[in-house]
């Protein structure tokens, strides 16, 4: 047992800010109000340190609240997609000892999802933030197929370039779209008895490996993730289904 | 806004001291480059600018299935639009005696104009003489209307102009949110689409509440916004600007759409569609020219789309392609009668905020921007690329973006969201923004006037580094031509084939009788030729 509780100056003191906005008329009453719903969400203390009118009928509240609710940090389960990335030469070489060929991945930004950000800072030669793109590593072979690609354009391609992984990035996640375009895919390629022949996996802001794995892919990775942590679960997986 | 036009003794920019010789040459250069696009453009029409055509001869509506009105009359008319399609369409005016309406229902139920037999030439002409001069008046009226209510509120108008977005994907929840901005301080509203309209080859009918990331563009969401945010105007006297999206498949009817329910700013940019969405580079180039007519009939300010550029590439290395697609898009809009104050130049902030004196970086290519095109409102867009879930990190970097942006006298000013990268922006998200964009702007309103820069220091030099980079480029691109410097990626690191990407099979060769009465109509009161 490890409880832990959130920490301000001083060690379960249970401090946290919270900002919100509340469809009420800026004043008194709103402020009250305000403090009485944190309360009503079980935090013990709750100071409105500031508020602001956002309109007519709306007030936004800045508050720092206390609460008693701890956790067992022990108890807590977790599997993040890879332990350690590998770096590009590291990949490199274990394509080259591990697998013996190149290793295919093809991506895309899917269903109406018209952002590529997610897919060129993993795949583009140049990557994001000093992190290469796969495009850059001499053992794969990757094809970036851009924004807005329905789900069966993607499996098609992936059947015809013979692709090891598929990758699919969603960052429009507004109504739960990114959900339902996912649901979609998996869907297709079990129905065309697929599903084992790719490395599966889905990125994006709103995307954590919990998530992608409950959706039925292999990985899922969030926001900060680069090219490195994406390759080393592919190669890992792919040496681990050419053991068995 | 401030004008500091070059005297005729001046060799250099005032500030960052760029020689006026170099920035005339850029200038001569991107003529060049859109002088040989121009030429195609001029002879051909496609089925967009057809039907923005019948739309601003009166054609509306949309059959059961949803099909507007002019999709149905242009899509039975593939073999006669070399000749012009609104002939027919006025031809079914004359012969019926019907009004607009009238005919349009009759459309929608089926009634096929194209097998009308086509009568007298002198009345069609006649019927399309009273159509425009119709149209000529609605659209002079939003205009008067416009400019009195800006001249009328003018006392309370500040520069740069607080630009924010709606995007709840329900039209009657962005109006809320839009005057609930434009009450914290906001000028000009951005209503965003849904995803993925700019693929549309068509332009959806009547008021809308779906849509991913935003609603459609209808022409009856443009009028439902425009009485809102009037509204919201009137009380807090002020005028309050409407945005929306020029661009894909349909840029020249978003813009007749536009100028009849007076939208006061579009996004319209000479490329975007190409680069971005994989538009034929034919279709944009022709349609772009068409859209920009319309918009500078109606006095509607347009905001080019150099920001993409830096999602893609690196915002430091390819500062140039910014400065060079600035040029070009200038030129393009001259050419399609725009005056220099109707030309929003984009461009951003979106350096990696690790990168030592970065700030003088983004400070200097702002700057450059602001002295290179004095007498446009430039467009200023803020950090999203290097935006992450860290909102505080983030509103700090807004917080440089925004002294940036009024240190250096930019117009519109696309405010940064500390959520971005997260969700579309949350109420406070927007009032946060608002509250720090006012803040910065007062605090150091007159900065610029205060300081000046050494003249082999990092900011004036990287100005002149920048500008000279572009006019390589420009020289590069004018030899080898426009389309093949697109073909070969000199742009956003984006290569697009000349005959690929979506819509080429909508362009059409004009035939030597074209009909457009439209076109003339624009042509002429814009002096085009």
């Amino acid at each position: 047992m490890n409880l832990v509780k959130p920490y301000g100056d001083t060690l379960n003191d249970g401090a946290m800010q919270i900002s919100f906005t509340l469809p009420v008329p800026f004043g008194g009453k709103a402020k009250e109000c305000a403090k009485l719903y944190l309360e009503k969400l079980g935090f013990k203390k709750a100071d409105i340190v500031h508020m602001a009118e956002l309109s007519e009928s709306f007030s936004f509240f800045v508050a720092y609240v206390k609460t008693d609710v701890s956790i067992d940090y022990d108890s807590v389960e977790f599997t993040p997609a890879i332990d350690k990335a590998m770096s590009m030469d590291e990949v490199n070489a274990f394509i080259k000892e591990k697998i013996k060929r190149k290793v295919v991945v093809v991506g895309a930004a899917t269903g109406f999802d018209a952002h590529t950000v997610g897919i060129d800072a993993i795949m583009n030669m140049k990557g994001y933030n000093h992190h290469f793109g796969l495009e850059r590593y001499p053992m794969i072979e990757a094809m970036n197929m851009g924004a807005q690609v329905p789900n069966e354009k993607l499996i098609e391609t992936a059947k015809k370039i013979n692709a090891d992984a598929i990758l699919i990035s969603q960052i429009v996640t507004q109504k739960d779209s990114h959900i339902k375009n996912l649901t979609n895919f998996i869907e297709l390629i079990e129905a065309e008895k697929l599903r084992d022949k790719f490395v599966l996996i889905v990125g994006g802001p709103r995307i954590n490996n919990k998530l992608a794995l409950e959706l039925g892919f292999d990985a899922g990775f969030g926001p900060g993730t680069y090219a490195e942590d994406v390759a080393t679960f592919i190669v890992k997986k792919l040496y681990e289904k050419k053991v068995k | 806004m401030k004008t500091r036009k070059a005297k005729k003794n001046l060799k250099k920019t005032e500030i960052l001291g760029l020689e006026f010789k170099k920035i005339e040459k850029a200038r001569k250069l991107s003529d060049g480059i859109t002088a040989n696009v121009q030429k195609y453009i001029n002879l051909h029409t496609t089925t967009t600018i057809e039907r923005a055509t019948l739309r601003l001869l009166g054609a509306d509506g949309a059959d059961k299935n949803g099909v507007p009105v002019p999709n149905i009359i242009v899509d039975k008319m593939k073999d006669k639009i070399s000749e012009g399609v609104s002939k027919y369409y006025l031809n079914a005016l004359v012969k019926s005696g019907k009004t607009p309406g009238e005919l349009n229902n009759e459309i929608a139920n089926g009634l096929d104009i194209s097998k009308m037999e086509l009568g007298d030439e002198s009345k069609i002409k006649s019927k399309a003489k009273e159509m425009v001069e119709a149209l000529d008046k609605r659209l002079s009226e939003n205009v008067k209307f416009r400019n009195q209510k800006i001249k009328e509120y003018s006392s309370n108008e500040k520069k740069p102009w607080i630009y924010v977005i709606v995007a709840t994907g329900n039209i009657y929840e962005d109006v809320k949110q839009a005057q609930a901005a434009a009450m914290e301080g906001a000028d000009i509203i951005a209503v965003i689409r849904t995803t993925a309209q700019s693929l549309l080859d068509y332009v959806p009918y009547g008021a809308t509440t779906e849509g991913f990331g935003g609603t459609y563009a209808t022409q009856e969401n443009f009028r439902i916004m425009r009485k809102a945010l009037d509204e919201v105007g009137d009380k807090l006297k002020r005028y309050i600007r409407l945005v929306n999206y020029c661009s894909g498949l349909c840029m020249p009817e978003i813009a007749a759409m536009g100028a009849m329910e007076r939208l006061d700013m579009m996004l319209n940019d000479s490329m975007y569609g190409i680069l971005f969405r994989d538009i034929n580079m034919y279709r944009t180039f022709t349609d772009q020219f068409f859209s920009r007519m319309i918009n500078a009939s109606v006095e509607i300010i347009i905001n080019t789309g150099e920001d993409n550029y830096l999602t893609t590439s690196d915002a430091v290395e390819k500062a140039h392609t910014v400065l060079t697609s600035q040029f070009i898009n200038e030129s393009f809009a001259k050419r399609a009668g725009m005056k220099e104050d109707l030309i929003g130049l984009g461009h951003a902030f979106e350096m990696n905020p690790d990168i030592k004196n970065g700030f003088l970086l983004e400070f200097s290519q702002a700057l450059m921007a602001r002295e290179i095109f004095p007498l446009h409102p430039l467009k200023y867009m803020p950090p999203t690329k290097f935006m992450t879930g860290d909102i505080f990190k983030g509103y700090a970097m807004n917080t440089m973006f925004n002294f940036v942006t009024k240190a250096t006298n930019q117009t519109i000013q696309l405010l940064g969201m500390l959520t971005e990268a997260i969700h579309t922006p949350y109420l406070q998200d927007r009032f946060l923004a608002i509250e720090n964009a006012k803040y910065v702007h007062n605090n150091i309103a007159d900065f610029l006037g205060e300081v000046s820069f050494k003249k082999d220091g990092i900011i004036v030099k990287r100005a002149k580094q920048v500008l000279d980079e572009s006019v390589k480029m420009l020289e590069e691109v004018n030899k080898i031509g426009l389309f093949d410097a697109i073909e070969k990626g000199m742009f956003a690191d984006v290569k697009r084939p000349k005959d690929g990407g979506k819509g080429f099979e909508g362009v059409f060769e004009k035939s030597e009788d074209y009909f457009n009465p439209i076109e003339d109509y624009l042509k002429n009161k814009l002096k085009i030729r």
